[in-house]
């Protein structure tokens, strides 16, 4: 489990994630929704220790994410931010196995070739491994990047924003894939993502943030619901059921 | 180094040896320190010149004659200088970086602009010093700041060697968690390196790189960035294991290559570094030419 704690980031003297105190289950979708700027990043950015919180902690598995050393979280828990560049031309099995990098230290053994070529098929890029990274569309390239970090093999599996740039089919697809690989692998994957209607139709638990503040947590149910929508996207949205999902219809 | 000899060879050896050594190491130094640097800061137009590393070596250099005199510098063993100046070129550009990075979260387009940024203050306080400096003890720091490919300090030769073999023992340790860093600082991360202490032992490598480089034969950065575009054209992939030996080559080649031709074909009559500018400057058409083409 990841234990968040009073997790506060300050800069100069605007708030970004205001005393957080969460908990990120061991397996399943956890969506963490609000509007821009509610600090859905920053808080992960925290969790995977890429940026220092101000104050609080958090505990992987009760590992502390600023004492531990890197490369003993590197096995527990892996983190793809929104934005990818690369400064270097990388095939995508290249890329792929730098996710091996926290076990093999750059020397990939057998084992290590192994899970590079089943996040590869995972992810359907078997046609594609050897082509560079520069070569590939957007969704293409997206898939690589987070095959890269199933192939880190970790428990939990962070992802900032998976389906931006990623056009309709794509986007349904990445989060089926998702979801396939909570329910095969057993993984936990903690996803910041902008549309509530995957949020609703695919996670189990969800986070709604609103001003650095966690606003709501728990199912899918409880975030589709039109005064709470309300209350977090300070705007409407109308609420519909279709073939047992909930959507927000916030076109209108 | 056998190329036209004539006379003693008890003296053509240790001479043309000690000149080949100081070549090779120089070669060295600036293609290493140029491909690390570029790899930090994700940068393949940066060298570690652009952030004022051979300037702080120059002002640092100026500041000891400025302030003890030549004559008691003269006192010093040289090699005990070099030494106590590397150190100290180490320490301070340790002091700068880990005052820019540690200190608070900072990008590092803003540590490049702060390198430039003090690499002009450098320089400018060099200039100063030099300028209320007794001409006399000017003369000699003159002296001792335009070194060139013909005068290589032979005195440093011992000291230099050893130290380069030092920072290529902690290079190439350092070789797989160097490709893991162009994947940029988050990807880093994640996959376990401890960014901070990792930039900071490049950035100090990098420093005694280009001391040893600037204390051998004087600036040449134009150069680094020379090789290092080579070198990454020539092998095709960006894996260190590969660069790293291909930029210290490409870089070899060219100097000693350059220094044959500069004194067999053209009698000492020009400079070695006119010749690299001359060469490096038509591969750099030619490179650009290919791309435009592609």
């Amino acid at each position: 489990m990841i234990e968040i704690q009073n997790l506060t980031k300050r800069y100069d003297d605007a708030t970004v994630v205001d005393d957080v105190s969460l908990a990120l289950p061991e397996s399943g979708i956890t969506a963490i929704v609000g509007p821009n700027g509610a600090g859905k990043s920053t808080l992960l950015s925290m969790v995977a220790r890429l940026i220092p919180s101000t104050s609080g902690r958090v505990l992987v598995d009760g590992l502390d994410v600023q004492e531990t050393p890197g490369a003993v979280l590197a096995k527990r828990l892996a983190i793809l931010k929104q934005n990818n560049q690369v400064g270097m031309r990388l095939t995508v099995s290249e890329l792929v196995a730098f996710g091996r990098f926290p076990h093999s230290g750059g020397r990939p053994t057998v084992e290590d070739e192994r899970h590079i070529d089943e996040a590869i098929s995972y992810l359907g890029l078997d046609d594609l491994r050897n082509r560079f990274l520069d070569e590939l569309s957007g969704g293409q390239r997206q898939r690589a990047f987070v095959a890269m970090v199933l192939a880190q093999d970790t428990k939990y599996v962070l992802l900032d924003e998976p389906l931006n740039s990623l056009d309709m089919k794509h986007a349904a697809a990445m989060m089926k894939l998702l979801r396939r690989t909570a329910d095969d692998l057993g993984r936990s994957i903690t996803v910041v993502i902008h549309d509530i209607n995957f949020a609703s139709i695919y996670a189990d638990h969800v986070v709604a943030m609103r001003d650095g503040r966690v606003m709501l947590q728990g199912g899918a149910g409880d975030l589709m619901q039109e005064a709470v929508l309300q209350d977090i996207y300070d705007t409407v949205v109308q609420v519909r059921e279709v073939e047992g999902h909930r959507l927000g219809l916030h076109y209108l | 180094m056998t190329v036209g000899a004539r006379g003693n060879w008890d003296f053509v050896l240790p001479f043309r040896g000690g000149k080949l050594l100081g070549l090779v190491l120089v070669a060295y130094a600036v293609a290493t320190a140029t491909v690390l640097f570029q790899t930090v800061t994700q940068n393949r137009i940066l060298t570690p010149a652009v952030m004022g590393f051979d300037s702080l070596y120059v002002a640092l250099q100026t500041a000891l004659v400025f302030f003890l005199g030549t004559r008691d510098l003269a006192n010093v063993d040289i090699r005990l200088r070099f030494v106590l100046e590397t150190v100290l070129m180490v320490a301070m550009s340790m002091a700068l970086f880990h005052w820019l990075f540690l200190s608070r979260q900072r990008s590092l387009h803003l540590v490049v602009l702060a390198g430039l940024v003090f690499g002009v203050f450098f320089r400018s306080l060099s200039h100063m010093m030099q300028r209320i400096l007794d001409p006399n003890e000017f003369i000699a720091l003159q002296d001792m700041l335009f070194a060139s490919f013909n005068a290589i300090d032979r005195q440093l030769l011992a000291v230099s060697t050893v130290i380069v073999l030092v920072t290529a023992w902690v290079s190439r340790r350092l070789l797989a968690k160097l490709d893991v860093l162009m994947l940029g600082r988050d990807a880093a991360i994640n996959l376990g390196i401890d960014y901070r202490r990792v930039v900071m032992m490049l950035f100090a490598v990098i420093a005694v790189l280009v001391s040893v480089s600037t204390a051998l034969v004087g600036p040449v950065t134009f150069f680094g960035l020379l090789v290092a575009s080579l070198a990454y054209q020539a092998v095709g992939t960006d894996r260190h294991k590969y660069t790293l030996p291909a930029a210290t080559l490409v870089a070899v080649i060219a100097l000693v290559g350059g220094q044959t031709v500069i004194e067999r074909v053209f009698g000492f009559d020009t400079a070695l570094s006119v010749i690299i500018e001359f060469t490096g400057g038509l591969a750099f058409m030619l490179l650009l030419y290919r791309n435009l083409k592609r």
